[in-house]
């Protein structure tokens, strides 16, 4: 790899793993020292290999660095270490100088793990989880976190702050949960990475590399839950299987400019199978017991997708699986999908009965549904309710569609 | 909104529970289509529950009879809150569901808030 891709490269992936170890030494409440000393490692890379070339093993070099930081950083504050060491190791007399961050491949990945469970803390509303989240357990700089969310860098700047003053006035600690807590905290840890998930696989974002980026993170957080035994649930299965089915599409859903491939368009030899059978070993995997999460519905429906076989047997699936995650939880999304579902199933009457008692009528995908539904049935409403999705539609890309769509209205 | 509850009754001979396997597991996917539907309106409060087929019943005097209610044709098979702007609303929503093609019927039944 050449040195210009190789920094960035290592960047997002020892970043966070720097991050996690030294904040578990130091506590969350001095996250931004850890930040701190993290950033300036990678400084000095940039300069030390601009200069001198790259060592011969970059990550050992960045650990030692590292290492090297923190014990210079703890004998310059001996006030504050003394303090810390003695939080740090109750009991056991311990010298400035032998305080060291254990950067051993064991230690990172439970320091990863604890960091999960202290940034996905119910106190924290879930914007700012996520943000946190691309921060520090991505690596993500705060320009692509603007990008991913469509905003800019003060706001992004401005959120983060205010999680890490939660953190500090929630006193919330780097730890697992235990056991008693640890199906609720892993809840909502498993919502922040399905929305960072969406994030990257809905947003309206144009940079098409970097929201592959925001999924496959997301995708690497929920294996590094499902690989530990401490939080490999069944839900936790069917979330990574939901990840794989709908990532196996990705470089199927865009085209040479761009443009998004709607599904029925898609060119199926571009699916990725081995996400699909990743997906499907998940799936199987979280089978287990009998609880019936949202993940495991929605993994249902993903994989009925993979199939690309029109039979109504496939639909029928889809709509009862539709029917079970209404009776868990109401989402409009959900109630749209279940409608286009029914139309398969039963055809566009009685789904353009069903939908018109939906009421969603500021949501511009509930006008395209009831366009399509439409559509070879009554040309005007059809039109009628296209353009009043291109109204209400406000991304770019939702708007190039609703206008192909009428344009093909208009020429049929 | 206010909240109804729909309470089903059927005669014993015809509840589900007294059909075929395949005549039951098509009458959960039409009772499916039905409640995904009060639910894809986001008009669902519960779903409620299915009541077994016998019962106990306690009197005065601790005196316990058997099976829900001799006396009477019909029994109570389960119940489900919606939620409506009136009763022809609820009303609304009750038609569709599978228990009248197999001879039941529901009873619609405003919740008073408290």
């Amino acid at each position: 790899m050449e040195q210009q891709e190789l920094i960035p490269h290592l960047f997002r992936s020892e970043y966070q793993k720097i991050v996690a170890v030294l904040c578990r030494l130091f506590g969350l409440e001095h996250i931004e020292i850890a930040e701190d000393i993290t950033s300036d490692t990678f400084l000095q890379a940039a300069e030390t290999w601009g200069l001198k070339g790259l060592p011969e093993n970059p990550v050992a070099w960045l650990y030692t660095v590292a290492k090297n930081k923190t014990k210079d950083y703890l004998r310059r504050h001996q006030v504050f270490t003394q303090k810390i060491a003695r939080q740090l190791s109750a009991g056991t007399a311990t010298q400035t100088a032998e305080i060291e961050p254990d950067l051993s491949a064991e230690h990172i990945a439970d320091s990863q793990l604890q960091m999960m469970f202290a940034i996905c803390h119910p106190a924290i509303p879930a914007e700012s989880q996520i943000g946190l989240a691309l921060r520090v357990l991505c690596g993500f700089g705060i320009e692509e976190i603007a990008a991913a969310f469509l905003t800019n860098k003060e706001t992004i700047n401005k959120r983060l702050f205010r999680a890490k003053e939660k953190l500090r006035s929630e006193n919330i600690q780097i730890a697992l949960p235990g056991p008693q807590a640890i199906v609720g905290r892993l809840e909502t840890v498993a919502t922040t990475l399905y929305l960072l998930f969406n994030e990257g696989y809905y947003s309206a974002g144009e940079d098409h590399s970097l929201r592959k980026e925001l999924c496959l993170e997301a995708m690497r957080l929920t294996y590094q839950l499902a690989t530990h035994e401490a939080t490999a649930f069944p839900f936790i299965d069917a979330l990574l299987a939901l990840m794989c089915f709908h990532a196996s599409r990705f470089d199927a859903r865009t085209g040479m400019h761009g443009e998004m491939i709607l599904y029925e368009a898609q060119d199926e030899r571009k699916w990725d199978q081995e996400l699909i059978l990743k997906g499907e070993y998940y799936l199987n995997k979280g089978s287990r017991g009998n609880g019936l999460s949202r993940y495991h519905l929605e993994a249902g429906i993903a994989y009925w997708h993979t199939v690309r076989e029109e039979t109504s047997g496939k639909w029928e699936q889809i709509l009862q699986l539709y029917n079970h995650l209404l009776l868990l939880e109401y989402s409009p999304i959900a109630a749209l999908n279940r409608t286009y579902a029914l139309s398969r199933v039963k055809g566009r009457e009685a789904a353009i009965t069903e939908a018109e008692k939906l009421q969603l009528n500021g949501n511009h995908l509930y006008h395209m549904l009831l366009g399509e539904l439409y559509t070879g049935l009554d040309a005007v409403k059809a039109m009628s309710h296209l353009q009043q999705a291109l109204r209400l539609a406000r991304s770019a890309g939702d708007r190039e569609l609703i206008r192909r769509k009428i344009d093909v209205l208009a020429e049929s | 909104m206010k909240e109804f509850l729909l309470v089903f009754r059927n005669e014993q001979q015809n509840m589900p529970a007294m059909r075929s396997p395949e005549e039951m597991q098509d009458l959960m996917k039409q009772w499916m289509d039905w409640i995904g539907g009060i639910a894809a309106q986001d008009k669902l409060v519960s779903r409620g529950n299915r009541l077994a087929m016998d019962g106990k019943v306690l009197r005065a005097g601790n005196v316990v009879t058997d099976g829900p209610y001799a006396e009477l044709k019909e029994i109570v098979g389960g119940y489900v809150m919606v939620r409506a702007v009136s009763y022809d609303d609820a009303i609304d929503l009750a038609k569709g569901c599978p228990i009248f093609s197999i001879g039941g019927n529901i009873e619609i039944r405003q919740v008073i808030e408290a």
